[in-house]
């Protein structure tokens, strides 16, 4: 068994641009579900409008890139919007149906036949990320500690603006659910009536949420769309959705620190289990399963791991115990 | 009880109750609040029905009536939480009817809940921030720069650990509000409340669930927001309560309200009896009507052994 080849392929996935994606669309989550109890489960859908929005507007129109990148983040407002107007108002399982048929309209919309000019259909688009890579600083090579982590200049150049970005967003909420502001965003979470006879617009509280959440997802769209050099629909699927939650929960919810450490995490152990258990067959330590069943039994023993969690670390990594075990009371 | 001994709320409450007519609906010389056709149906039932109300500034108005009166769902009405069908309603003079809840609570009008929202993974003095208005940092770009909130959270965090000292619960200020008991959140929740510099006080049932020990306590804090110059209207079960602490009694029954009173005379109206009991109880309604009906039973009796 090649122990560098696993190590290196966990680690790298473990800092790579599926961390960055990740973690941007957990963060999303985080001030949505963690800090306001708003169930978002169309998380995929604003990371697919980040993504398209960049692609649509350079490979489609021929429109600047970073018109794309304004464009994305305006359309990430507009559908937390119109998301948000007809369902907040109503109880939060209404919220949970609309956003997750919403993402799927997105992916059909993007997906369809009749528009595939404009989105490329089942293909999707390539040929947008050039002025993006034209801005990379890191000259030809590779770069990392060999002989774990080695990642190519366009890498280099996807993961320091990705991370930048994840350090932007989780600074500005850190400081953000550090003031009032989040301290309504949490006490909404608990009861929003005790909160609306304080005289706090909870609506509109709720609504901020779900737009910045939103936005932090679209960021994880540009990142998705960058690293790939190409977008396609159906990498927008709801699966998506529920592995950030995965993250989520993990790393632990309503916490600064969970989405990132929780993404960083999950794809590190998804990548170790992945590889070891390939590279076991490969050299014949195991015998009772091919190489293509690897993938399936993977996906299980993540399912294992984040039941045992629930059940025996419901707070995930660094949640609070105080505040899971008053409610359990 | 002597007159100079009361409390200088009390005695101005009970001055202006003095003589006024104990009817449904009666003017009070300055209400606070004054309710007019108030209607709510839910399907073919009218929950609510209220032709007039008024609530007297300054004083301490206790809601009474059986279980399924529609006192909780006229509360609703009235702080915004539930939109009425018909009729409007006025807050020192302003129309409210239609307005969301929580411009309700920032006009001046704060209520509790019968069953206690203490928001329990907060801790009680976050609970006790959260209650104060205006704060600059509940604005999300404000809030992002601590200087422009620091000093005013400062205020507010001041100004909280006052009220949690009158009411006891200083020593829990950093406790997550979950842990407290049901009692200590009432207190908690009151107490939110008053961060807000409320003029009126809305309490849905403040005593239920409160064990005994506290209940005097809880009282004492009642009484004193009509010192501080405050009006409470309050929906309560307890009969001791209502009689101890209240200056005017409103009674509901079938979402009417069918009596008004003094809480010593209220009780003993005919009106009132029929709606607890039912209109026609056979239950005697005094000791001389006891003793009435027992003579005109035993007359009865010698008739027939006489014939």
């Amino acid at each position: 068994m090649d122990w560098t080849l696993i190590f290196s392929r966990a680690v790298e996935a473990g800092i790579g641009s599926e961390a960055i994606i990740y973690a941007l669309a957990a963060i999303g989550l985080n001030v949505q579900f963690g800090y306001t109890g708003l169930l978002n489960f169309g998380q995929a859908g604003f990371l697919a409008i980040g993504a398209y929005a960049i692609a649509v507007t350079v490979a489609t129109f021929g429109l600047p890139f970073f018109l794309g990148v304004g464009i994305g983040l305006l359309l990430a407002v507009l559908m937390a919007l119109l998301l948000g107007i007809p369902t907040l108002r109503l109880r939060a399982d209404y919220l949970a149906i609309v956003t997750i048929a919403a993402a799927e309209i997105v992916r059909l919309v993007v997906r369809s036949v009749a528009l595939s000019d404009t989105f490329g259909g089942t293909d999707g688009l390539q040929a947008f990320s050039g002025a993006f890579y034209d801005l990379n600083p890191y000259p030809p090579g590779e770069y990392g500690i060999p002989p774990i982590i080695g990642f190519d200049n366009r890498s280099m150049w996807v993961l320091t603006v990705g991370w930048a970005l994840v350090a932007i967003a989780s600074f500005i909420l850190f400081m953000a659910m550090k003031s009032p502001w989040g301290r309504v965003l949490k006490a909404i979470r608990e009861d929003e009536d005790a909160v609306r006879s304080l005289g706090k617009n909870v609506f509109s509280y709720k609504m901020q949420a779900l737009v910045i959440g939103g936005v932090i997802g679209s960021l994880g769209g540009f990142i998705f769309a960058l690293s790939r050099s190409a977008v396609q629909p159906d990498l927008f699927s709801t699966d998506l959705t529920f592995y950030a939650y995965t993250v989520l929960i993990l790393g632990g919810a309503a916490r600064i620190l969970g989405p990132i450490v929780g993404s960083m995490l999950f794809w590190l152990l998804l990548i170790f289990i992945g590889t070891g258990m390939e590279e076991a067959v490969n050299s014949g330590a195991i015998t009772f399963i091919t190489v293509n069943q690897v993938g399936a039994i993977r996906l299980m023993l993540v399912g294992l791991g984040l039941m045992l969690l629930l059940i025996y670390r419901p707070q995930g990594i660094f949640g609070d115990k105080r505040e899971i075990s008053i409610d359990a009371r | 009880m002597h007159a100079e001994s009361l409390p200088a709320g009390k005695a101005a409450a009970l001055k202006a109750f003095e003589g006024m007519a104990a009817e449904p609906g009666v003017p009070k010389p300055d209400p606070i609040l004054v309710v007019d056709n108030v209607v709510r149906r839910f399907g073919g039932l009218t929950a609510v029905n209220v032709n007039h109300v008024e609530i007297q500034r300054g004083s301490i108005t206790a809601l009474i009536g059986p279980n399924g009166a529609g006192k909780t769902t006229f509360f609703n009405q009235l702080t915004g939480f539930d939109t009425a069908d018909e009729g409007q309603w006025t807050f020192n003079g302003r129309n409210m009817n239609g307005v969301s809840a929580y411009k309700v609570a920032r006009q001046g009008m704060v209520r509790t809940f019968q069953l206690t929202k203490a928001l329990s993974k907060l801790t009680v003095i976050e609970n006790m921030r959260l209650g104060a208005q205006s704060q600059k940092g509940e604005n999300f770009f404000r809030g992002l720069i601590p200087g422009l909130w620091r000093g005013q959270e400062d205020e507010i965090t001041a100004k909280a650990e006052d009220l949690l000292q009158r009411f006891k619960l200083d020593a829990k200020r950093d406790d997550f509000a979950g842990s407290l008991s049901g009692g200590q959140r009432k207190l908690l929740e009151m107490a939110r409340a008053l961060m807000g510099d409320p003029q009126l006080v809305m309490l849905d049932e403040p005593m239920a669930g409160v064990n005994p020990a506290l209940t005097q306590s809880l009282l004492g804090h009642v009484k004193n927001l009509r010192e501080l110059g405050m009006s409470v209207l309050f929906v309560e079960h307890d009969m001791d309560m209502v009689r101890d602490i209240s200056d005017w009694v409103i009674v509901m029954a079938q979402g009417e309200v069918i009596a008004e009173g003094p809480p010593d005379s209220v009780m003993s109206d005919e009106r009132v009896v029929d709606a607890y009991l039912g209109a026609h109880h056979d239950a005697p309604l005094s000791a001389e009507e006891e003793e009435r009906q027992l003579h005109e039973a035993e007359a009865e009796l010698d008739k027939e052994s006489t014939e």
